[in-house]
Order: structure tokens, then sequence, then C-alpha cells
């Protein structure tokens, strides 16, 4: 063997933080961070060290399905400026490797979901990967522009299974706090989608931005804002919701539908005049919206908030 | 050429191995504290013994008890 090929080999093999970057460890903050509010503000009690364990196997799971996207999305990520870096075009982890790991973190996960908390729980861990990896990543990303909107199911169901996790059962609350990610996703990703320049284009990814146009993007975001208000201000009326929550959710719409509204009376001409601000405040505002929604969520379950709840 | 007996890639698979042993030994520990918090959350150990159908001390004490009670019952009924 020669230097040459000892050290190609050398510097290609995976570190332990390449096999950790395949988990998303960014998207599985969002996912903690939700299903943990979902977990907490459910009725009843849970122990505080199972309640532990079904936020690890619910963020466990998120990743597996992140790493099982990596594995299908190889080619498109080798294709990105972003992306090429990623340990599987970059050739660190064989593709066989991260599907290996997102299949055992998959069944790992679920299995140990049920085994601490219960089965319906675990069903839906289930399928919010199944959605994530299969109905996403394999059928929809290469073929519909609304990809986004489906994708962003499979982001919103981590409230709903922390909830079921504590409950055993389904309510409308839990719903509504899936549906409130849901319409939340497209119009975050759209307005990141206009000030970015994205060569999702060139990967063969069917992108609103590129397939329908840019004003057309601005009018989905305002039209989706639309959506979301209404479910944001009904959890509010809903047991996990309260006076706090709703003076907190109505400042934050307001403020979302008049960012939406700035972004979608402009082009392309007067957004490239001061360099996409409207855009990039409203990319900053949504991910502040979607935060201190669940955050509000979390205040109303405090003991202090409870002295202010409907009665 | 002096050969390096430590080189980088050592170290890279030192560390993935060291990684993984915590994840093992994390997995361990999580099904450990699952064991002990569901056996403490048992409630009465005498329902779950009675499960199998097997005749165990508690339920022969659960039996004994149960006939004195009534045997006090019957007494009471008959005063």
């Amino acid at each position: 063997m020669s230097d040459a090929s000892l050290t190609d080999d050398m510097t290609r093999e995976a570190g332990f933080g390449d096999f950790v970057s395949l988990l998303k460890p960014r998207v599985m903050s969002l996912v903690v961070f939700t299903a943990l509010v979902g977990l907490i503000v459910a009725p009843g009690d849970v122990h505080p060290f199972i309640g532990f364990v079904a936020i690890l196997c619910i963020a466990i799971g998120g990743g597996a399905s992140g790493a099982l996207n990596m594995w299908w999305d190889a080619d498109i990520d080798a294709r990105m400026r972003r992306t090429r870096g990623r340990a599987v075009p970059a050739g660190r982890i064989a593709p066989g490797e991260a599907l290996g790991l997102g299949v055992g973190l998959s069944g790992f996960s679920v299995l140990m979901l049920g085994l601490a908390t219960n089965w319906m729980a675990a069903a839906w861990l289930a399928f919010t990967i199944f959605f994530y990896a299969v109905v996403y990543t394999i059928w929809l990303k290469r073929s519909t522009p609304q990809n986004i909107v489906i994708g962003g199911l499979a982001g919103a169901f981590p409230p709903l299974v922390g909830w079921v996790a504590a409950t055993g059962s389904m309510s409308l609350e839990a719903w509504l706090m899936v549906a409130l990610t849901f319409m939340w996703t497209p119009p975050h990703f759209w307005a990141l989608a206009l000030f970015v320049k994205s060569d999702y284009g060139d990967a063969g990814v069917p992108m609103l931005t590129e397939t329908h146009g840019r004003p057309a993007t601005r009018r989905h975001i305002l039209l989706y804002t639309l959506a979301l208000i209404p479910v944001a201000l009904g959890l509010g009326f809903t047991s996990v919701g309260g006076p706090v929550y709703l003076a907190g959710a109505l400042v934050l719409n307001a403020l979302f539908l008049r960012g939406a509204i700035r972004v979608w009376r402009r082009d392309d001409a007067a957004a490239e005049a001061d360099r996409y601000a409207a855009e990039r405040g409203l990319f900053k505002l949504s991910l502040w919206y979607l935060f201190l929604h669940f955050g509000l969520l979390l205040v109303e379950a405090t003991p202090l908030a409870g002295a202010l709840q409907w009665s | 050429m002096v050969l390096k007996v430590e080189h980088e890639l050592h170290h890279r698979r030192r560390g993935r191995n060291l990684g993984l042993g915590l994840v093992l030994v994390g997995f361990v520990a999580i099904v450990f504290g699952l064991t002990v918090v569901k056996v403490l959350g048992l409630g009465d150990i005498r329902v779950i013994e009675g499960a199998d159908h097997v005749a165990s001390p508690t339920q022969e004490i659960i039996a004994a008890e149960r006939a004195a009670a009534e045997a006090a019952g019957a007494g009471e009924d008959g005063e």
C-alpha cells in the first residue's frame, strides 16, 4: 500500500461525530422541544424518568429518520453546496451504514418507547418515522413542489407522540399542536427559500420558488399564514391554553400576519433593493413564533398560570 | 522514515469506540432505571403474584386473612 492511498483511506474514515451528524442534531432540538411540551401539558402525571426516556426515544426516532433521509438523498446532497460536506456524500460514511443506523435506531426507539410508555405512542412514533423517511423523502420530495407542506406534517407529530406517551390517548389539544407546526412549516420554509439562493433546481428537487415562481411563493406564504392563525388562536381556548397563551398568541399572530403581508405585497425588485429585509425578518420571526407558542403552552402548564385558567 | 505507532486515525477510532461504549453504558443505565421505576410503581405486589394462579406465600396470607375476616363477619351475623 502506498503512502498516498493510506492517507486517502485515513481522511475518509468516520469519527463518532460523523455518525451523530447523521441524526441531524439541529432538527432534533425542535423535535425534543415540541415533544417535551406535548408531554408536559398533557393531563396526568408521568414519572420524570419515564418522561425523560420517552423524549429520548422520540429524539432518537427523529434522528433515525434523519439518517434514512441522508441515505436516500445522498445523490441530491452531493449536488448541492450546502449539503455536499455531509458524511454520506463526502464519503466518510457508506450509504449502507447510514441505512443500517437509520433502520436500527428506528426499531430501537419505537421498541423502547413502547416498553417505557405505551404502544400507541410507539405506533405514532413509527408512523412519524415512516412518514418522513418514506412518504416525504422517498415518494414526494422529488415529485411535488408541495413537498415542504407534506414534509412539515412529519415534523409536526412529535407533540402528539409526547402527549400520547403521557396519556395513552389522543385529544383535540394534541391534534391542534400538530396542526400548529404543520401550518407553520410552509411559510417558514418559503420565506427562507425566497432569500437563500438555493441549488435545488440543479439537484432536481422541485421547490415552489422554481416551479411556480417567486410571486406565487409570496402568495402561498400569505395564504398559509391566514390558515395558521385560527389554529394558533384556537389552541388558546382548549384545556392547554389560557389567557397568558392567548395574549401572547394574539401579538405573535398579528406580527406574523403583518410580516406575511409585507412579503406578499412586494416583488423581487423591491426585495433586492433592501437585500430581502422583509423575507429575512419573516423567517427570523417564524422561528420565534413557533418557539414562543410552545413556550406559552409550557407557561400555562405551570401552577402560576393555573390560577388564571379558563373556568 | 520513522514509523509512528500512534496515528491520528487511531485517535479517531478510539473516539468512536469510546463513543459507542458510552452509548452502551447509557443504554444499560436507562434499562436499569426503567426497571426500578416500573417495579416501584407496581403497587400491591400480591396482585401481580396472583396472576399466575399458583399458590404463593403472600397468596396464602391473603387467603388466611380473608378467611379470618369472613369468620369474624359470620360471628357478627350470628349474634
